[in-house]
């Protein structure tokens, strides 16, 4: 019989920021996104005095100093640093991992099924928090949507004690009469209002639709949802990351940007990581578009969009290349005296670089190709952005606002934590 | 005073693979070191022999000078590695990280520096061992 598992990290980024920093153990604590704009992870605590996912950081300034919560820009440099420690340490307990995010990962216990699942979990949850003291919850069962609303189970029913297995008929039962229909992984809340029309309101009861009126009613998604919470697998554990139809790299900036100069140092750099990416994921792209604009939310002040689409013929994932185009679209879009904010490079139309339409004079693409793979060796090596191209006016004056971030602990010598000796 | 002889040596040129660099030498004997290529020394890498489950950690004081730890000195500390008695190890004492030996003492662990001039410290619900202290490395000069 398949058991899938899934391991979820508790509050992730909150307790990869308490791992080095005891002065956060049992206080609210909220991490904000880039720019120090939203929560995006909260404590226990922080859930308990109602901070929600998602609220911006400046509405709700006045209620999280009145209670002491202290808020932690995100360091994505740790919580990338831990999550592979964590895959490490997850790695015994699995014949297959598919990571899902940063926080999440899919596993394939099928060839541990005949032990104790549970105590398998727990040995990995153990695994994991000694090496890197994140605490987690695992879900399985017999299919991943069960897995995962297993593992949401786990999480909020301390009856579990942190692991649920919902192979057995009977507990699956209880869980799935008691789920709300809402937070079944894909159900979306258009979905929700529909189902909740027709008096379906918990999991339970949406395994016990007919087939051909989930069909009739939402998409092939429903239908293949029901048939999961059946115990039939519509998804194997999926160790390839799905092709992806389009990329995209943007950032506000942390104060305004005003002059082309600038602008362009940026766009550039995204240009270049947007490249990076596309060659890791051995696609190239047709088209590329190029946006910056003014603050949105600041309506009395004066508002600019720029965007330009470029088409990439030859498809490419040649950095130079996006980087041309990217300024040919900054200097086709520009307009002086505007305040811009954000902008970001996207990337669509994309084909694995295998399948690639070949053009006549595409000049020596062999060559390029090889500059590119040195380019990423470079910037792998000693730090992204190591080897740039000598654009004309480069200027660094722009980087995202991070007022409280916490030091590189585990990445860089100068930020390791301190142990005194006395 | 010891003698040096040169020997001609026989040499038979293997063809085989290289795994680091290619000879395109287009004429001529190729490198006799070429099969013997090895990776260069990773320190790092025998300082640090789990990844995953280590931490490097810079010290600050002088507790620990009696076994051979400075003020300044980078240390790993492990998380996979049992704490045993006699391990240096890092510990958590009231939310503070300290580094110092861990020794048994009748029924009780405690928690000892060596130097002169510190205390030892009782294992109770206030302390909580967090790795151990498998390797150190100090630079003479920057």
């Amino acid at each position: 019989m398949t058991a899938i598992g899934l391991i979820d990290c508790n509050n992730f980024y909150v307790s990869c920021e308490r791992a080095f920093d005891s002065s956060l153990i049992g206080v609210p604590v909220v991490v904000a996104s880039n720019n120090d704009g939203c929560a995006i992870a909260r404590s226990n605590e922080a859930k308990a005095l109602g901070v929600r996912m998602g609220d911006p950081i400046h509405l709700i300034r006045d209620r999280l100093d009145r209670h002491g919560v202290v808020v932690r820009s995100s360091n994505y440099t740790l919580y990338g640093d831990m999550q592979r420690r964590i895959l490490s340490a997850i790695d015994d307990f699995a014949s297959e991992v598919e990571i899902y995010s940063i926080d999440e990962s899919f596993l394939d216990l099928t060839p541990f099924g005949d032990r104790d699942l549970v105590a398998h979990a727990n040995g990995m949850r153990t695994q994991v928090r000694r090496w890197t003291t994140i605490p987690t919850c695992v879900g399985i069962g017999p299919t991943k949507t069960l897995a995962k609303l297993a593992n949401a189970a786990a999480k909020k029913n301390p009856i579990f004690d942190g692991v649920a297995d919902l192979r057995d008929d009977a507990i699956r039962r209880f869980v799935l009469d008691r789920f709300p229909v809402g937070d079944v992984w894909g159900v979306g809340r258009a979905t929700a209002s529909k189902l909740a029309g027709l008096g379906i309101a918990t999991a339970g009861q949406l395994r016990d639709m007919q087939m051909r009126q989930a069909r009739g009613l939402g998409t092939v998604v429903l239908e293949r949802l029901v048939a999961e919470l059946r115990g039939v697998a519509a998804s194997a554990v999926d160790v390839v990351e799905p092709q992806r139809k389009g990329m995209a790299v943007t950032r506000s900036f942390g104060s305004p940007v005003g002059d082309l100069e600038t602008l362009m140092g940026a766009v550039a750099q995204f240009a270049m990581r947007a490249g990076e990416k596309l060659r890791s994921h051995g696609l190239v792209a047709g088209q590329l578009t190029v946006f910056f604009h003014t603050n949105q939310h600041k309506r009395d002040r004066p508002q600019h969009h720029g965007s330009r689409r470029l088409t990439l013929h030859p498809m490419t994932d040649d950095s130079l290349e996006l980087l041309a185009a990217a300024r040919r679209g900054v200097e086709a879009a520009w307009r002086d005296g505007f305040a811009y904010t954000k902008a970001g490079v996207m990337l669509d139309d994309l084909v694995a670089a295998e399948q690639r339409p070949r053009t006549l004079f595409e000049g020596d693409v062999e060559r390029r190709a090889r500059l590119m793979t040195a380019l990423d060796e470079v910037n792998g090596r000693f730090g992204r952005f190591t080897a740039v191209p000598g654009t004309q006016g480069f200027r660094w004056g722009w980087t995202a606002r991070a007022e409280s971030r916490s030091p590189a602990w585990t990445t860089r010598l100068a930020d390791v934590p301190v142990v005194a000796a006395g | 005073m010891t003698s040096l002889t040169l020997h001609d040596v026989p040499f038979e040129p293997i063809a085989r693979e290289a795994r680091l660099f290619v000879c395109t030498t287009p004429a001529g004997f190729p490198s006799p070191a070429q099969d013997d290529m090895e990776e260069p020394i990773d320190l790092g890498a025998w300082l640090i022999d789990h990844p995953a489950a280590s931490y490097i950690m810079r010290v600050s004081g002088h507790s620990m000078t009696g076994a051979g730890i400075n003020d300044g000195d980078l240390v790993v500390v492990s998380r996979s590695a049992e704490p045993r008695s006699g391990d240096i190890v890092v510990a958590m004492v009231h939310g503070d990280r300290t580094m110092k030996r861990l020794r048994r003492r009748g029924e009780r662990l405690w928690l000892v520096p060596e130097a002169e001039g510190y205390d030892a410290i009782q294992v109770d619900e206030h302390v909580e061992v967090w790795g151990v202290v498998v390797a150190l490395a100090r630079r003479y000069r920057a």
